[in-house]
């Protein structure tokens, strides 16, 4: 097993210079002068020739890739153009939120699908079954963003004076603010690695809230991660429901099964030991490819609920030409997806001895 | 149940041609039946998007106020009050009918850009499979790599490359489809390149192009129409998304993406601008999965048949 991960670790190394080629390509195709892309039009020669000497951008491609690489590795990926602060300040301020926020989502959408496609999968051609098919097949053609403003609707305006009400925007009720974590600790003067970390810890809402012990803070913010994480997981719930239905129902006509039955097991033990192990495999599969579906969910789900996470900062800096952000945010979200890949295949592997073996 | 279904297609496949064969199995599909339904009445609304929307989509109308609730005279909408099924936005212009032109952007969007990547992969999974050794390495490397992106995210990074616009989101898209085709078509390519009748032409002579586009490719294109359709759903909805976040079409296009980010702020006061759009985007994609699922299950005999009834 610690071979099998070794291996795949070290597999892991070309995918992500393949991804830092990609988005250094990226910004490098942008036609026109660097310069003029950087600084704007009114840069005047004196300003352009000190910013390239300044970036090394007159030294040979292969270098300036190279310094890149170094760059990266050491967790440096330039200054923003337009708020002249650190890209990786910036990741560790707005990535936390999209990670709960894919982490709500992935919950959601694994425990309620795996749910629906046994419950279908059991009363097969039921009406149960036909209606969650549906439903399935219907909530994997929704727009995340339209699903999210819909929930605001119902939940956030039509059950407005019931219990059910469910708050539709922010990370709080407004009032609740988070105590930075360095301030608690009584930290001062950080640098590197360990102020990535701390500002990264204070800002996922849910790990700052339970490191302060403040429930009711705790409670705030998952309360106003419902909606978000249903609107994203949708999707990839439907699609883990048909999974579990149809990976169900294939383990469930084989003799191992049948023999479980017929050795006088109740039904529950034969589904959750013996027919579940193996209908996992496909399900699992289907996890991994869902969390890019995930995470760009989050990405779009954010501007409907105005959060602050790495969605709305995306498109901010798209929209105002600031690359190293856009370059910076892109590249981390590249390397979790991959990341959570790489744990799917490990886990798959895990499920089933056969793949560690080959 | 199975077995008996299994026993009929035997039978009759030796009276029925295979693509006959296939057309019989979609048509007994019931989510295929209704994927075609729903698509039919969207290709007739974009063909007829004149004649259907009563006013133009880009035109401010001058007697009514902004976002307007429905006003349907059946359903005891004052009969003095201007008819607006699906009310006005918050530009005061009529909504059905943006609604109605948005259906022709959305299914050329969804096809062209389809289109676009079914070609670039065709060629380079081709090229791959068919020439291997380091081309078809550095190729499929490369395919790997956009593959490690989320989809929509290495949209998004194109986006900020190409510009903001409708088009280039739209190139953006089709670059990001291109891998799955790509890969579809040389696993295809690899499969049939060393069997006996691809050697039998080689034997007879046949040129290397003779033989991948005649004897090779036609193998590929079962997975592609079935690949394609779905493709289209996932384009439509991520073409929706960009523009939703400012980043596709361009006001006052008719696109109804853009129509929700317009609007997603009067959600709690004009809901109805929200819902509209989105309802149709939902309906168009789900057309085309309902239809892709049964082009899968009615194309591909070695899928089984019940999984997506």
């Amino acid at each position: 097993m610690l071979q099998y991960i070794t291996r795949r670790l070290l597999l892991l190394i070309p995918v992500v210079i393949g991804i830092l080629l990609v988005t250094f390509a990226i910004v490098r195709l942008i036609p026109g002068d660097p310069c003029v892309v950087m600084l704007g039009e009114k840069a005047t020669k004196e300003k352009c020739d000190a910013f390239k000497e300044r970036y090394g951008l007159n030294d040979n491609i292969m270098v300036q890739f190279g310094r890149y690489l170094v760059n990266v590795a050491q967790g440096d990926f330039g200054i923003s153009l337009r708020f002249g602060r650190p890209v990786t300040d910036m990741i560790a301020e707005r990535l936390p939120l999209t990670l709960e926020l894919t982490f709500g989502a992935m919950l959601f959408s694994t425990f309620f699908g795996i749910l629906l496609g046994v419950i279908s999968a059991i009363k097969r051609n039921s009406i149960i079954d036909t209606i969650t098919m549906i439903l399935a097949n219907i909530g994997v053609s929704m727009p995340v963003f339209w699903l999210g403003l819909l929930l605001a609707y119902v939940f956030a305006l039509l059950l407005k004076d019931t219990p059910f009400y469910i708050p539709p925007s922010g990370r709080f009720t407004s009032g609740i603010s988070l105590v930075p974590l360095a301030k608690y600790w009584g930290l001062t003067d950080l640098q590197g690695l360990q102020k990535f970390v701390v500002t990264f810890l204070s800002n996922t809402v849910l790990v700052n809230a339970f490191i302060t012990g403040d429930w009711n803070k705790f409670k705030d913010a998952v309360w106003h991660l419902i909606l978000p994480s249903v609107a994203v997981g949708t999707i990839p719930m439907s699609i883990i429901a048909r999974m579990t239905r149809s990976s169900l129902l294939e383990v469930l006509g084989l003799d191992y099964v049948r023999t479980a039955r017929a050795k006088g097991l109740i039904e529950r033990l034969v589904i959750s030991k013996h027919a579940m192990r193996n209908a996992m495999i496909p399900i699992v599969t289907i996890i991994g490819i869902e969390t890019g579906s995930l995470l760009s969910g989050a990405v779009l789900t954010e501007t409907v609920f105005s959060l602050p996470g790495v969605g709305t900062a995306l498109v901010g800096a798209i929209l105002a030409r600031d690359y190293p952000v856009v370059q910076g945010f892109v590249i981390v979200v590249g390397i979790i997806f991959v990341v959570v890949n790489l744990v799917v295949d490990v886990s798959y592997a895990y499920l089933d001895p056969r793949i560690r073996l080959e | 149940m199975a077995k008996t279904a299994q026993l009929d297609t035997s039978k009759h496949a030796e009276q029925r041609s295979p693509a006959r064969e296939a057309l019989h199995h979609l048509m007994r599909h019931r989510s295929a039946r209704a994927g075609m339904v729903i698509l039919g009445l969207l290709i007739l609304m974009a063909i007829f998007a004149e004649v259907i929307s009563p006013y133009d989509p880009t035109e401010l109308l001058k007697d009514v106020k902004r976002r307007e609730p429905p006003c349907i005279h059946i359903l005891g909408c004052p009969a003095d009050k201007p008819e607006h099924i699906f009310g006005t936005d918050g530009n005061s212009r009529d909504l059905f009918s943006r609604v109605v032109f948005g259906s022709r952007l959305s299914l050329q969007v969804g096809i062209i850009t389809m289109f676009f990547a079914i070609l670039i992969g065709l060629i380079i999974g081709a090229v791959a499979g068919f020439a291997g050794g380091w081309l078809d390495n550095l190729l499929m490397r490369f395919m790997d790599v956009l593959m490690a992106f989320p989809s929509l995210l290495l949209s998004i990074a194109i986006v900020s490359v190409l510009g903001i616009g409708l088009i280039n989101a739209l190139l953006a898209i089709g670059i990001v489809s291109i891998p799955r085709f790509a890969r579809l078509v040389r696993s295809t390519v690899l499969s049939v390149k060393e069997m006996e009748y691809v050697q039998a032409a080689r034997a007879l002579g046949a040129s290397p192009l003779h033989i991948l586009f005649k004897r090779i490719l036609p193998n590929a294109i079962t997975p592609l129409i079935v690949q394609g359709t779905l493709g289209i759903a996932t384009a439509i909805l991520d073409a929706a998304a960009l523009s939703f976040l400012g980043l596709g079409a361009e006001p006052p296009r008719p696109e109804w993406g853009l129509m929700l980010s317009e609007e997603r702020n009067s959600i709690f006061s004009a809901p109805h601008l929200v819902f509209f759009p989105g309802l149709f985007i939902m309906l168009t994609v789900l057309g085309f999965n309902l239809l892709g699922d049964g082009l899968r299950d009615a194309l591909d005999p070695r899928l089984s048949r019940s999984s997506a009834a």
